[in-house]
């Protein structure tokens, strides 16, 4: 471990070799007949205070990534530094006093608030669990948090369904700093929003850190809200990384092509543009985690593959400007 | 009618106003919306959620439950023919061989339990009058066209054997199975990941070219109406507030909704803005028809007209207009 902490001395969450695979039973007497090859050794680190953007399509690992690192799936195998300890195999109590320092934001604020709580209830359930405060103490955070999200202190004794898609998710950021963590899984917080309404989320998760000092992972297949938020962008596909850079590397010139298809995908808002953009459409679909291609994950759909593609996977290396790429042709 | 030369529009609404009587009021959700589609022509139709742009088009085809949705007012006048006071078998009729419709929600919008190719072959047969191995083929052939490979073989598939995208390759075979006229995707590519949206899009500029049909493009992506549009409707709170070429539209907005909409936007091109714009406040649910306008409470340039009449039209260009006072003083 302190090898890991020297080379990286500012960081908050590092995150090495994880691998995150789900068994699969069939038949009669529920055999195990294989795994789903969810998350395959993705290693990367977020410094305090910056945001790593996380994206991919669907399917593509980048959830189960995020939840594993918070402990809300058993990773299979791998190291996640969590300020400066490992916290992959710790277990009961031990697990439950690190809780508060991570938290999570989720997708979808319809399902993600329970129905009968009021949002008072439901911002200090956390406080509940794992402090001991005053019912006027109580009272008092939980107005500060509402506050703090940009919510009329008076909302705390409503019930979600009083508020629209982005009132919500400002409850859900409310529940998740109520604990003060240092560090929040951001999973597709923006997704079920209105674009107009994604800004306001963002802008708010972004004063929320200048702050605060808080580190984000922000799980998202939306590049353009990324590249505003994220310092880091690290691109998955079919369980692996492909592609880790600085936010103006990535999107000045990316190196993977399976990055450069990705952000060729994206629609410019302007008629000029694209009218002159060619697009690198890809063919087909994400193959299934349960059965990968053999060598480069990323061949069978990959415009520029070759047959050593097949025969060996690449590994992510460094390039000369820093970042790291996984293809056997990137320099 | 049917006979006009070929500049005639295939498709011209006149003042469509629809309202849902509910038990605790009325909702004016299509307030007089006015368009035309010529044929071959790719309309945009853009807005936040709860703009109206879904249910004008419900309207047209008369696929709103009425009641409680009624149509107080208006013609859609489809080949000289109006579809509003049209009796239900003449309309049965321009569904499907006249009017396609695409649905947002690819995963819900199939039948589960019913094979992809059986939901191919019933608007082909019930439309077209083709023999169950007349119709067979056909779908097979439709399936080619939108790039679903082995298409013979995944006729007796069901919808679950499918990926997102390639249900909604599906949706978009049903709906062009009768050689429409016109084609109204609603939301097509919202529920897909950026390089199957890529796919989708590149699929409609195809077939538009190659069947020369209408086409009108429901979203609230400014960067997917960028790339295929020829015109954009903007429309909010059940009105359009801006119609124009796609190149005016982008070069200039002359509404100031338009102008919230564009600055909101993050891209993945272009300088990177500091703090995204956002817009305050939400869109109405009116409970009347608008008698200002309904854009003034969260507009920064409103002023005393726009809270006591609501504008019209106002032409600002060659084929431009933008529902605002302001558009006056810039003719």
């Amino acid at each position: 471990m302190s090898a890991a902490q020297a080379a990286a001395p500012d960081a908050l969450v590092q995150v090495e070799d994880l691998s995150v695979h789900f068994p699969v039973y069939a038949g009669l007497f529920k055999r195990r007949v294989g795994e789903i090859r969810a998350v395959d050794g993705v290693s990367f680190t977020i410094p305090r205070g910056e945001t790593l953007g996380l994206v991919g399509e669907s399917g593509c690992g980048k959830s189960t990534t995020g939840r594993a690192v918070l402990r809300l799936y058993e990773p299979t195998a791998g190291r996640i530094l969590f300020e400066g300890r490992d916290i992959a195999r710790l277990g009961g109590e031990a697990l439950r006093r690190t809780r508060p320092r991570m938290q999570m934001i989720f997708q979808d604020p319809q399902a993600s608030l329970n129905p009968r709580m009021t949002v008072g209830s439901i911002i200090a359930e956390p406080l509940d669990e794992h402090l001991s405060l005053s019912r006027r103490e109580r009272r008092d955070k939980v107005e500060t948090l509402l506050d703090a999200v940009g919510m009329n202190p008076r909302f705390a004794d409503r019930y979600p369904h009083e508020f629209s898609g982005g009132q919500r998710q400002r409850i859900g950021i409310a529940r998740a700093l109520a604990l003060d963590p240092a560090f929040i899984v951001c999973d597709e917080p923006i997704a079920a929003l209105d674009v107009s309404i994604q800004a306001q989320v963002v802008n708010l998760l972004e004063d929320l850190q200048q702050r605060l000092g808080l580190t984000y992972l922000f799980i998202s297949h939306d590049l353009s809200m990324v590249r505003h938020i994220a310092t880091q962008v690290a691109v998955m596909y079919l369980g692996t990384i492909v592609e880790l850079a600085s936010r103006d590397q990535l999107y000045a010139a990316p190196r993977h092509p399976y990055t450069q298809a990705l952000l060729s995908a994206v629609p410019v808002a302007d008629p000029h543009v694209e009218a002159t953009r060619s697009h690198i459409i890809l063919t087909g679909d994400v193959p299934s985690p349960s059965n990968p291609p053999s060598g480069c994950r990323f061949r069978t759909r990959c415009p520029v593959a070759q047959p050593r593609c097949a025969e060996a996977a690449p590994p992510l290396r460094r390039l000369s400007d820093g970042r790291r790429v996984a293809c056997h042709f990137a320099d | 009618m049917p006979d006009a030369p070929h500049t005639a529009p295939v498709l011209e609404v006149e003042n469509l106003t629809t309202v849902f009587g509910l038990r605790d009021g009325a909702v004016h959700a299509v307030n007089g919306v006015s368009f035309s589609l010529r044929p071959g022509e790719l309309l945009g139709v853009v807005g936040e959620s709860g703009s109206g742009k879904s249910v004008t088009m419900m309207s047209m085809l008369r696929l709103l439950p009425m009641p409680p949705a009624r149509v107080a007012a208006g013609r859609v006048l489809f080949q000289g023919r109006d579809l509003v006071t049209m009796d239900d078998e003449s309309l049965r009729r321009v569904r499907g061989p006249g009017i396609g419709f695409v649905f947002q929600d690819p995963m819900t919008s199939l039948n589960p339990v019913y094979s992809v190719g059986y939901q191919l072959a019933e608007p082909l047969r019930a439309h077209l009058g083709l023999s169950k191995t007349q119709a067979r083929a056909r779908a097979a052939a439709l399936l080619a066209l939108v790039g679903i490979p082995s298409p013979e073989a995944r006729l007796d598939d069901y919808p679950h054997q499918f990926s997102g995208g390639m249900r909604q390759r599906v949706m978009i075979a049903i709906a062009l199975s009768c050689d429409p006229r016109v084609l109204i995707a609603d939301e097509p590519t919202t529920a897909l990941d950026v390089t199957i949206q890529a796919q989708i899009i590149a699929l409609v500029k195809d077939l538009r070219a190659r069947l020369g049909m209408a086409v009108v493009w429901i979203t609230h992506d400014l960067g997917v109406v960028a790339g295929i549009a020829d015109r954009v409707l903007v429309m909010y709170a059940g009105q359009v507030v801006e119609s124009a070429a796609v190149q005016a539209l982008y070069d200039n907005p002359a509404h100031p909704y338009t102008r919230a909409l564009f600055e909101t936007l993050p891209s993945v091109t272009g300088a990177r803005r500091d703090k995204l714009r956002t817009i305050a406040g939400q869109p109405p649910i009116l409970g009347a028809a608008p008698a200002a306008c309904p854009f003034a409470p969260r507009c920064a340039e409103a002023h005393d007209r726009c809270r006591k009449a609501n504008p019209p039209l106002i032409a600002v260009g060659e084929g431009h207009a933008a529902a605002c006072w302001l558009a006056e003083g810039a003719r």
